[in-house]
């Protein structure tokens, strides 16, 4: 982790798994009104996203796969732009439905706090 | 890093594997057993005396199988069982298995016995006994190579597949290039995965293998109406059964996959398993495994001697039998639960370490833990056991290429 040129881990915090991926994930829970820096460009997100969730790298339409690891992971089910928050509220699984325990926005909210 | 000579030890079991415990295991073998025999265990209160057993009162040839295995698992040096006495559980076979096998066996039927105070009291003489049998037995040495060593994730989140899951993934890759049996499971939680891995497999047919057995489990998780995916999997920034698979195949690091197994398989030599847990046929039980524990049991009956358990939201289960060793993959959660982690892998998202170091920290650990350290959820006295009722068919020929090589 000591390649230079690469962010130190203190200013670090979004990482691309695979340079295929169109989505990036927090290695450090992020606010509201962060700025980030996605593929070199400065970007502010909306919402907070806790660590290990995931934004968009780039504008993304609904129906596109959600490419993570270099797989598809599932399908955006609402257009996400770049540094939105990706998750159960606007993508599904391609396979199995995952069972949550609030739907709706009690969840969601909890993120956003 | 050099290779550290192997300085395990282990007590010689008449089968010819090794165990880097001795316990003694009190088994209840039904639901109304368990009081008893908990109050037995509990009199000890030792780290090496292990409270395991069944609930159910009818037959089932995967429970019965299952009990043998655990109760003859190198581990183990000595079985107490507590019958009620009208349950279904073929008791005196389970006894003679035991016993065969050269342990210090007992049978308690409560009914004969003259009810709960009277088998307690007989209870605790027997176990009491047994562990004076098992203070005289001394270890012997051990090879590397005799280890079984198991992984499985619970409760993942989204640092799981980044962290942890890719760290114990390089450590099994160590252990498989050292001839060590190594295992991961949870063909449920590798939907999505089955192409990618079948590739992996040392044959055509066994990777054809691979991917119907993952369609199998994608069958019966569609029919029960969930897959394996937790609420607690979205709130830490999951979102699909598919993403969650990604991250948990990670854990098989990237050695050829050697062999096709079931609960109670035990691999016939070193290299990388894939553990089936999925039942065959129809649902008839239930979801296939209620929660980790019970994948962990089935761990146990093919032989792991120890398993690396890699965890984000922070779970903090070990089990009876064989020490379970904790890697928190999210540097949050580790601050919250440092008390209850051996590793913690979260350094690599805070740039403190990289995937490579704390694989070699995880299989510093193996090794320390084999050669009789306590992992952190064994000195803290966590003896987890589930065991509930499934079906299998046993294993094809084409599911174990290397036992024909």
């Amino acid at each position: 982790m000591s390649n230079t040129g690469e962010k130190t881990a203190a200013t670090r915090s979004l990482i691309l798994l695979h340079p295929e991926d169109n989505v990036l994930v927090a290695v450090a829970s992020l606010s509201a009104g962060a700025e980030v820096t996605i593929d070199g460009e400065p970007c502010v997100i909306a919402q907070g996203i806790a660590v290990g969730h995931k934004l968009a790298r780039q504008p993304i339409s609904a129906g596109e796969k959600i490419i993570k690891y270099g797989a598809p992971i599932g399908s955006l089910t609402a257009a996400a732009h770049k540094g939105e928050w990706v998750h159960s509220h606007n993508m599904q699984s391609d396979y199995l439905p995952s069972h949550v325990r609030n739907k709706g926005s009690a969840h969601h909210s909890e993120q956003e706090r | 890093m050099s290779e550290p000579a192997s300085a395990l030890k282990g007590y010689p079991r008449s089968d010819g594997r090794k165990g880097i415990r001795n316990v003694v295991v009190v088994a209840y073998l039904v639901e109304c057993a368990h009081h008893v025999s908990r109050r037995i265990v509990n009199h000890f209160d030792d780290l090496d005396v292990h409270l395991i057993g069944f609930p159910g009162c009818y037959p089932n040839d995967y429970a019965s199988d299952m009990m043998r295995a655990v109760c003859t698992h190198p581990n183990v040096g000595a079985v107490l069982l507590v019958s009620l006495g009208c349950e279904s559980m073929d008791r005196d076979s389970l006894l003679a298995v035991v016993a065969d096998s050269g342990r210090p066996a007992e049978l308690l039927v409560i009914q004969q016995t003259g009810g709960t105070a009277a088998t307690i009291a007989a209870g605790i003489q027997k176990v009491g006994a047994m562990k004076t049998v098992l203070d005289k037995q001394q270890p012997v040495a051990m090879a590397l190579e005799e280890l079984v060593v198991g992984t499985i994730c619970g409760g993942s989140d989204g640092t799981s597949g980044i962290t942890a899951n890719p760290a114990v993934g390089r450590c099994f890759d160590r252990l498989v290039a050292a001839n060590v049996a190594c295992m991961f499971e949870e063909t449920g939680e590798l939907i999505g995965c089955e192409n990618i891995m079948a590739e992996r497999a040392v044959t055509p047919e066994l990777g054809e293998l691979i991917q119907a057995c993952v369609a199998k489990a994608e069958n019966y998780y569609r029919i029960m109406g969930f897959g394996s995916f937790a609420p607690g999997n979205a709130d830490g920034g999951l979102t699909t059964l598919e993403e969650k698979s990604m991250g948990a195949y990670s854990k098989s690091g990237a050695s050829p996959i050697s062999g096709l197994i079931k609960p109670g398989d035990v691999p016939p030599r070193g290299g990388l398993y894939l553990l089936d847990v999925v039942p065959d046929g129809e649902p008839r039980f239930g979801f296939p495994n209620i929660s980790d524990n019970a994948e962990i049991v089935e761990m146990i009956a093919s032989g792991c001697h120890v398993v690396l358990f890699t965890t984000g939201r922070g779970s903090v289960v070990g089990s009876a039998v064989s020490p379970v060793i904790k890697v928190c993959a999210n540097p949050e959660t580790y601050q919250r639960l440092s008390d209850d982690m051996d590793v913690n892998a979260g350094r690599i998202l805070t740039g403190e370490a990289t995937l490579d170091e704390v694989g070699d920290e995880i299989y510093a650990q193996v090794l320390a833990v084999a050669s009789g350290a306590r992992s952190v959820s064994e000195n803290l006295g966590h003896q987890e056991f589930v065991l509930t009722y499934k079906s299998f068919e046993p294993i094809g020929p084409g599911c174990l290429p290397v036992r024909q090589a």
